[in-house]
């Protein structure tokens, strides 16, 4: 096994990158079974189903800053709000 | 829209998969790593969730150093896009001057950053540089090292000097990208210069001037090593930008898990920056071609 101390791995960004990675393989696997058509949504940009998941995903990464910098709460709220912003993105932007 | 896809080309994109892996994504995931911990020492270390981000994200220092960064950005980029177009403009368009005045201008390009920024550090002395004295002869109180607003003109002074030409190259090759003729029917039609910069030149150029724009913020988004040359981030925090601020934090103090989430915060602004000019960029196209929209084959 590679000595990956260095890189200091922990249990939740391990779980993060995995969900990421599934994340992408799935979209892999979805384009390849039912390929995405480009279109222009609630967010008024002419966007691929690829295009989506970047920005529902970089949307919700803003959302969690903001939650974060402005707020008191836990970041477990802001992560389920991500969640539903990136799959609203995703159907609607 | 017929497209086939062969298998060899994963085999040739291959490399640059690998190069990336070792070179963004593995750094990247050690950053993110980092920035969810503290750590003491090789293998003594705690994992602390989200606490750094509440931490930076609320740190004044760090509020300040990106007021000024965007205030840097936004000054150099009034300057430096106007300024190019211009000197584009008036360069010759036949002739020896030509490639003169284009060497000329890529001369500070390639000049390495550093040595940029000693240039103007001994440039703007007044006992030994040039234009320190010449500002000093003139009867004027010049000290970048202790005026915060002496610092900030030489800065800019010399991020102008360094960078305007890349605009003016590409403006210039953008300008001469237009058919002559069309510059020519407007002249008969009696249009003013202005009136065919504006409205037959500068349409034009969009292109060019998006790509200008974006390398332009980019660069000056993420600069370094001319202000560490020059300044050294001084007088007091006066020139500190992003980037020293966040060199400050990591290498100086060795603060791995606030820097850490420093550099995801600064990425995911860089990030949404790169997405919001490549949209400008292609929707333009993509307004361009409508027939292609829904209609292609991959649809």
């Amino acid at each position: 096994m590679i000595d990956l101390e260095w890189m200091a791995w922990t249990l939740p960004t391990a779980v993060f990158f995995a969900g990421i990675a599934a994340l992408l393989v799935g979209m892999s696997v979805w384009q390849h079974v039912s390929p995405t058509r480009r279109r222009r949504g609630a967010l008024g940009l002419s966007t691929t189903r690829g295009d989506r998941v970047f920005l529902g995903l970089l949307a919700s990464a803003f959302l969690q800053l903001a939650w974060l910098g402005l707020t008191p709460f836990s970041p477990w709220i802001a992560a389920g709000l991500g969640g539903v912003l990136l799959v609203w993105i995703l159907r609607f932007g | 829209m017929n497209r086939t896809e062969h298998p060899r080309a994963w085999l040739l994109v291959a490399p640059v998969l690998a190069v990336v892996a070792f070179s963004a994504l593995i750094p990247l995931m050690t950053v993110v790593n980092y920035s969810v911990q503290d750590i003491f020492g090789p293998g003594q270390r705690v994992f602390v969730g989200s606490e750094w981000f509440r931490e930076i994200l609320r740190d004044e220092r760090l509020h300040a150093a990106f007021g000024r960064q965007l205030l840097f950005t936004a000054s150099i980029l009034a300057i430096e896009l106007p300024l190019g177009v211009a000197i584009a403009l008036s360069m010759p368009t036949r002739g020896p001057g030509v490639s003169l005045t284009l060497v000329t201008l890529a001369l500070p390009l390639l000049v390495p950053w550093n040595v940029v920024g000693t240039i103007w550090l001994i440039f703007g002395r007044a006992d030994i540089g040039l234009g320190g004295a010449l500002l000093h002869g003139l009867g004027l109180e010049w000290n970048y090292a202790q005026n915060a607003a002496d610092a900030w003109a030489l800065l800019l002074v010399m991020d102008v000097w360094h960078w305007t030409s890349l605009v003016a190259l590409l403006a210039y090759a953008g300008l001469r990208a237009i058919p002559e003729p069309l510059r020519q029917a407007a002249q008969i039609d009696g249009a003013s210069p202005w009136a065919i910069f504006r409205h037959v030149q500068l349409p034009k150029l969009r292109g060019v001037l998006t790509i200008a724009l974006l390398l332009r913020l980019m660069d000056s988004f993420v600069i370094y090593t001319e202000p560490f040359v020059l300044t050294g981030g001084g007088p007091g925090n006066a020139t500190t930008f992003l980037s020293q601020y966040l060199a400050q934090r990591a290498v100086g103090q060795f603060d791995l898990g606030p820097a850490a989430a420093f550099s995801l915060i600064y990425f995911l602004i860089i990030l949404a920056l790169c997405f919001g000019f490549f949209t400008a960029l292609t929707a333009h196209e993509l307004h361009d071609a409508p027939e292609g929209e829904g209609g292609e084959g991959e649809a």
